[in-house]
């Protein structure tokens, strides 16, 4: 018992950074979720583009020696910054050439379009990687600045990576919060959202606002994947999968089209996910370990989609008609 | 007259293709035109006993006959036969009653697994005694009841998830499959039930219990040799039972339901059809032919582990299914057959030609471009590792260009458009 709580601090801290990065990348689904009413499966692989765009930075650096020229924070900035921006790019080219056409037929058309697209990004990236640097698993540069831990009370710990995705994201929400809710892109967002056809007839250039939609979303992923990449350290053109589809279990758990639904969503999944890794063992006395974490991800996801698909602050439901 | 002077001209091209694969037997080229003679019998019209004639020639005598000049045939025409079946399978679930399932391989794995536990020592370790490996004449229990696991698990996993609304049911059920694959990697503690990622191994093959009549008659043949062209015929026959029974529940009372439910759900609804049973109907015939498939696909492999049921199997039935076109058997069949032809003989030949040209040593001279030393071409460009690409191609290509596949179904006219 004495075990179990003294190491729960640090699963605390692991499971807000995991929620966080779920969140990040969870906004991406939800966002377009409220104005497309589409599953967008390839986010992951444009959270992953994101991690790959910072981990090159990062390398490129590295390669001229300004690595340790620069200052770390700039440095950071400088990768967070073009992770966000290739990745909405991405996002927006994705959205006109495999989904625009697809616009107003059946709903599975496009969901299979998107996985498709999710497929070819993974081998895209695979080529892109192998070709320029002969091999497709990379690694983030250790930065001293990141490696440190700041000490909090008696014996805990947090270290700095912690602490840098969790501000990261933070700023990250509240300028997305204050772009959707004050600003008058945000609210064309949210009036397409809400329906479509009246707002393009109150003049709202509904094709660009959708694309406006996937860049924010997809920068949101692409902050998420520089983040992993710098927490994890490890990045392949696969690593996306997994938490992609946690991420859309984080949007479904948070009521699917709801923004502030996606972020909590996030973080209670990480929490969870979180307390399974370190909690599973000692409660089952070892018989189930950390390996079945990802189980409890997907297995939540099921219980939510079939006891309460609406999530836990709704779904936004789009208003049909009158 | 027309009918037979066609099937005339049928059988020369049928005879030409075997012969030019007689000649050349390691030409992957001759290969693939013998194969499409199976496409051009669909197409010509000709009577239909006749077609049956041909295709049954093509299938039950010539392509054994062929597959013992070159080995390497056989198999492929095996793994043909087995994603033909299994996208039959999905053809049900997405094609018919138009649930998308990313899932699928988990009825697969529950199928293989099945025989793979009993089949072969592994369920001594939670079963006391050596009662196991069964003996070979078991597999034939075991392909029944492998139908049966397989739709009650698939009502199982239809019963909850069936009113979700379809995109929500395409995520469930690739989380079901992750479910599934995540715990036969990890249940091997704390009773070892699967052995984890290390796999199962040597699973029992079915009997053969026609050796002694070939001896008989003077064919003595090792088993090595024999079980190639046994699993051949076992896979042929499985095929042709599903493509039987597809074709009488497409055209029953149940299979009008399922189309029903899948142009208009609500429409259906007020037309009386029972949705919910229907779907879970769906889900369970498309199971459990996965199932029964997974059976076989034990036994022939000897060896399985989680790494077969990955999501990228479902993801490659489905881009059959859609490429050939949803909801039509021969488009089912066409599409299984072009992925898997392309999976193991295109792109592993272009893999085998980039590699011998990696090793002749040439230095390539281009006008403009420079000169170019080919034994330089990485190795991570081998076309065989990009199958994700060429999935991911045909998925986003067909749904834009051509969303009912390259074979549609013919009596698909009744479409939803119109409706208000």
């Amino acid at each position: 018992m004495d075990f179990a709580l003294s190491i729960l601090p640090s699963v605390l801290v692991d499971g807000i950074v995991l929620g966080f990065m779920y969140a990040l990348i969870a906004l991406g689904y939800t966002m377009v979720y409220g104005v497309l009413e589409f599953i967008n499966f390839a986010h992951s692989e444009i959270f992953v583009i994101g991690a790959f765009v910072g981990v090159e930075i990062f390398l490129m650096l590295e390669a001229s020696g300004s690595l340790i020229a620069l200052h770390p924070a700039f440095v950071l900035l400088v990768v967070l910054f073009a992770g966000m921006i290739s990745s909405g790019l991405m996002a927006m080219g994705l959205e006109r050439v495999a989904y625009r056409p697809l616009r107003g037929t059946p709903r599975l058309v496009p969901l299979i379009s998107a996985i498709g697209a999710s497929l070819f990004l993974q081998d895209f990236v695979r080529f892109v990687e192998s070709l320029w640097r002969n091999t497709f698993y990379l690694s983030y540069p250790s930065l001293d600045l990141l490696e440190k831990s700041v000490k909090l009370g008696a014996m805990t710990e947090v270290p700095v990576k912690s602490i840098l995705v969790i501000v990261t994201a933070l700023i990250m929400l509240f300028v997305l919060y204050f772009f959707v809710n004050k600003t008058k892109l945000g609210m064309a967002i949210r009036a397409v959202a809400q329906d479509p056809a009246t707002a393009s007839l109150m003049g709202i250039p509904v094709n660009r606002i959708i694309a406006l939609t996937f860049f924010v979303g997809g920068a949101m992923g692409g902050v998420a994947g520089v983040l992993f990449g710098l927490h994890y350290s490890l990045v392949n053109p696969y690593t996306g999968f997994i938490p992609g589809l946690k991420a859309f279990t984080a949007a479904v758990l948070g009521g699917i089209g709801n923004i502030p639904g996606a972020v909590l969503g996030g973080i209670v999944l990480g929490l969870l996910e979180a307390f399974a890794a370190s909690y599973l063992s000692i409660l089952t006395d070892g018989t189930f370990g950390a390996e079945y974490k990802d189980l409890v991800a997907f297995i939540a996801l099921i219980l939510i989609l079939i006891f309460r698909p609406k999530g836990l602050m709704g779904e936004r439901v789009r208003e049909e008609g009158a | 007259m027309k009918g037979l002077a066609s099937g005339v001209g049928l059988m020369a091209f049928i005879l030409c293709s075997s012969l030019l694969v007689y000649s050349f037997p390691q030409s992957a080229l001759a290969f693939i035109l013998f194969e499409s003679s199976l496409l051009l019998i669909y197409y010509v019209p000709t009577p239909g006993k006749i077609k049956l004639f041909l295709s049954s020639l093509v299938l039950v005598i010539l392509m054994p006959f062929l597959g013992s000049l070159n080995g390497y045939y056989l198999e492929v025409a095996i793994q043909v036969g087995i994603y033909v079946a299994l996208a039959l399978g999905l053809n049900i679930v997405v094609g018919l009653a138009g649930l998308l399932n990313l899932g699928f391989v988990a009825f697969f794995a529950i199928g293989a697994y099945l025989w793979a536990i009993f089949g072969s020592p592994q369920a001594n370790e939670f079963i006391p005694g050596s009662l196991f490996p069964l003996s070979p004449w078991w597999f034939f229990v075991f392909l029944p009841l492998s139908i049966f696991v397989g739709a009650f698990t698939g009502a199982l996993l239809g019963l909850p998830v069936l009113r979700l609304r379809g995109d929500y049911l395409a995520i469930v059920t690739l989380g079901f499959a992750e479910v599934i694959r995540s715990l036969v990697n990890n249940l091997d503690k704390p009773i070892n039930f699967t052995n984890g990622p290390r796999g199962i191994t040597p699973i029992e093959k079915p009997p053969l219990f026609f050796q002694p009549v070939l001896e008989f008659f003077g064919f003595g043949a090792s088993p090595a040799s024999l079980y190639p062209f046994y699993f051949y015929f076992v896979v042929l026959f499985l095929v042709a039972m599903i493509i039987v029974v597809t074709r009488r529940l497409d055209n029953s009372s149940i299979g009008r339901a399922w189309k029903a439910i899948r142009e208009d759900e609500i429409a259906a609804a007020a037309m009386g059809v029972p949705v919910v049973r229907m779907k879970l109907l769906a889900f369970a015939v498309g199971a459990s032919f996965a199932s029964a498939v997974g059976v076989v696909f034990a036994a022939k492999q000897v060896f399985i582990n989680p790494e077969s049921f990955t999501f990228m199997e479902s993801i490659g039935v489905l881009a059959m299914v859609i490429l050939g076109g949803m909801g039509s058997i021969p488009g089912t069949v066409l599409g299984a057959t072009v992925v898997t032809v392309v999976n193991l003989q295109l792109l592993k030949g272009l893999s085998l030609w980039l590699n011998s040209l990696r090793q002749s040593g040439i230095i390539l001279t281009l006008p403009f471009l420079g000169t170019f030393d080919l034994s330089q071409i990485p190795a991570q460009f081998e076309p065989a590792k990009y199958e994700r690409m060429v999935f991911g191609l045909v998925l986003i290509l067909m749904m834009i260009y051509r969303p009912q596949g390259i074979l549609p179904p013919r009596r698909g006219e009744a479409k939803s458009d119109g409706a208000p």
